[in-house]
């Protein structure tokens, strides 16, 4: 019988992800649903170390492979790991995150192990199978919810004869548990035998980014421009709003393919999905891809001049003015309450 | 080298809009395109075809309906030199596994040395079938390519990550999967277009093509291991608080008052 919920644990550089850790979350609430155990999957080289911390934010039990092979992602060493422990442990599922390495290494295993995958799933949950004859007696099953036809739609997919359920989840979406130090749990070590068309491919190069890419998804405010600031300098105005607020600057697609800002910048259906405090849409229209990335913002704040953009319908506050006018006083009032406020604290 | 390039016909995602009062797609009149990372995928496939200069060809497979047709008809057009459409009623309602079974299948029964492939479709955007694909005819894949070369037998790729990228070795045969980044699409030529309709030609490859190279139990809607339990509208967020009409410093002073209110600033 498949039992657990396992979760793909995403390093990189022995560092891991954050999305790792939003999914243990996710698969704690899943697993109490199910009366199963949460179970982290850590693959690398020199990672045993690490595995503690899965422990530490929710998982009951850590299977570790470590082996030089996998000290840099490639496809068919992880396919293989991952796989070994499939056919070892048989889970009931097993998530990934949404990454450019998760929407890599799972279909590739789902076509190995023949089972079902959805990918970029927003919202995850357990539930009686719908066909079930006797409901009080159904199986219980993984119900997968992702944004279908280009963001403009949701669906639900199961998958409800093929085990372990899977599923990518983007980044972002999951809320991971508090950490605690005195959380217990087991840490497993799985040996893979690693066959010679695991090394077909190989590194030639590693090119890691210069400088530190931002992650806009851990910033409480982001200041976002669209294809209204008008060009690269537009972004200047941006980034001071945003200093005010201690947050970032991000973009829509649609500066980001002009080149005005790089793509690490970018929120959307195929950018970033974040969930700030505050997003200041700033010249955003409001395209379906768009508010795909960020409709789950706790306020949003919308300024743009065309009274008919659809940003409007999702604002908590639409604005219809010229932001190049709208924004530095919106800067300037922001300092001076901050300012009344560090005054007072005096 | 006989380079295949997997491509699918999609509508275009960004035309579609929500019928205000049930809440549905429209549809209808919403144009049909070759997806954006298969066009690349093509155009990647034509210049490799072109550098290497040695008598490679350029085969496009896609699996869809027959109106589909019009797609193969367009890379042809850009100057692929022949095109298969897989099609048959008893491939339809396939999720991704039973889609990349059949695509496998025809790409097999064709013969191939390197497979190009989109990294999602637009309609779909799972990104899976092209992975999927790699993994049923037991090749190396490499996804979120920016770059190919060729040198000699070796297929040497610039594979982009979110924060690095990887030049990567890899065996022919493989396959890989396009961002739209990997290449600007060329224009059909009208030459081009004539040769798509006179010259060239789309061969269809039906189940009964086909059924020798996969187990038909693993297709169609019911050889799939995941369906759709429901689809729905998205939830609204509800249009909030909306200003048309203050000057500029009313607009501040109305947004700094809300974010005070509920405590942001």
């Amino acid at each position: 019988m498949s039992k657990d919920v396992f979760v793909f644990v995403e390093q990189r550089d022995g560092v891991i992800s954050k999305v790792g850790i939003e999914l243990i979350g996710e698969a704690t609430r899943l697993a109490a649903k199910l009366n199963e155990k949460v179970v982290a999957v850590l693959l690398g080289s020199d990672i045993k170390s690490k595995a503690n911390m899965c422990i530490e934010y929710g998982a009951d039990k850590v299977v570790v492979v470590d082996a030089p092979q996998l000290a840099e992602y490639l496809t068919d060493p992880y396919a293989r790991a991952i796989e070994t422990v499939i056919k070892k442990y048989d889970p009931e599922i097993f998530i990934y995150g949404a990454t450019s390495i998760g929407r890599d290494l799972a279909p590739r295993v789902s076509a190995r192990v023949h089972t079902g995958l959805t990918a970029d799933c927003t919202g995850l949950d357990i539930q009686p199978d719908p066909k079930a004859a006797d409901p009080a007696a159904a199986q219980l099953l993984l119900y997968m919810t992702r944004p279908a036809f280009g963001g403009n739609i949701m669906a639900t997919i199961i998958c409800r004869d093929y085990r372990p359920q899977m599923a990518t989840v983007r980044p972002g979406v999951m809320q991971a548990l508090e950490k605690d130090a005195s959380r217990k749990g087991a840490i497993e070590e799985v040996k893979v035998e690693f066959k010679p068309e695991d090394a077909r491919v190989k590194i030639r190069q590693v090119l890691k980014e210069e400088k530190k890419t931002v992650d806009i998804t851990e910033a409480k405010v982001l200041v976002s421009g669209g294809r209204g600031i008008g060009g690269p300098k537009g972004f200047d105005m941006l980034k001071d709003c945003a200093a005010v607020f201690g947050g970032e600057i991000s973009s829509s697609r649609a500066c980001v393919d002009a080149g005005w800002i790089e793509k690490s910048r970018q929120v959307g259906q195929t950018g970033k999905t974040v969930r700030p405090d505050l997003y200041l849409a700033c010249g955003i229209s409001g395209a379906i891809q768009h508010l795909a990335g960020m409709e789950q913002s706790n306020f949003i704040v919308a300024i743009n001049k065309n009274d008919t953009a659809p940003i409007f319908d999702v604002a908590d506050v639409g604005i219809v003015g010229d932001l190049k006018v709208i924004v530095p006083k919106l800067t300037e009032a922001i300092k001076k309450v901050k300012a009344a406020k560090e005054a007072k604290e005096d | 080298m006989k380079i295949v390039v997997c491509v699918k016909q999609v509508p275009d995602t960004t035309e579609v809009k929500l019928d205000p009062k049930t809440n549905t797609l429209i549809r209808d009149g919403v144009p049909s395109i070759i997806n954006p990372d298969d066009k690349a995928g093509i155009e990647a496939a034509l210049e490799l075809k072109e550098r290497l200069n040695d008598g490679s060809t350029v085969t496009i497979v896609s699996m869809g309906p027959p109106q589909a047709d019009v797609a193969l008809r367009e890379a042809l057009a850009m100057g692929a030199d022949e095109a298969y459409l897989l099609s048959d009623r008893k491939f339809g309602g396939s999720d991704t596994y039973a889609t990349s079974t059949i695509v496998a299948a025809g790409v097999a029964k064709i013969g191939y040395d390197i497979v190009i492939t989109g990294r999602q479709a637009i309609d779909g955007d799972t990104a899976q079938v092209g992975p999927q694909i790699a993994e049923h005819l037991g090749i190396p894949q490499v996804s979120y390519a920016e770059d190919i070369q060729i040198e000699g037998k070796t297929v040497v790729v610039k594979r982009k990550y979110e924060d690095r990228e990887h030049v990567l070795e890899l065996p022919i045969p493989c396959l890989i999967t396009a961002l739209a980044e990997l290449a600007s699409p060329r224009y059909m030529s009208v030459r081009g277009v004539m040769d798509a309709y006179r010259v060239k030609q789309v061969k269809i490859l039906t189940f009964e093509d086909l059924k020798d190279m996969f187990n038909p139990d693993y297709i169609g809607l019911q050889g799939s291991p995941t369906n759709v339990f429901k689809s729905f509208p998205k939830q609204a967020k509800g249009k909030g608080e909306y200003y048309p009409d203050l000057s500029a410093d009313e607009a501040v002073n109305t947004i700094v008052a809300k974010l005070e209110e509920k405590h942001i600033i």
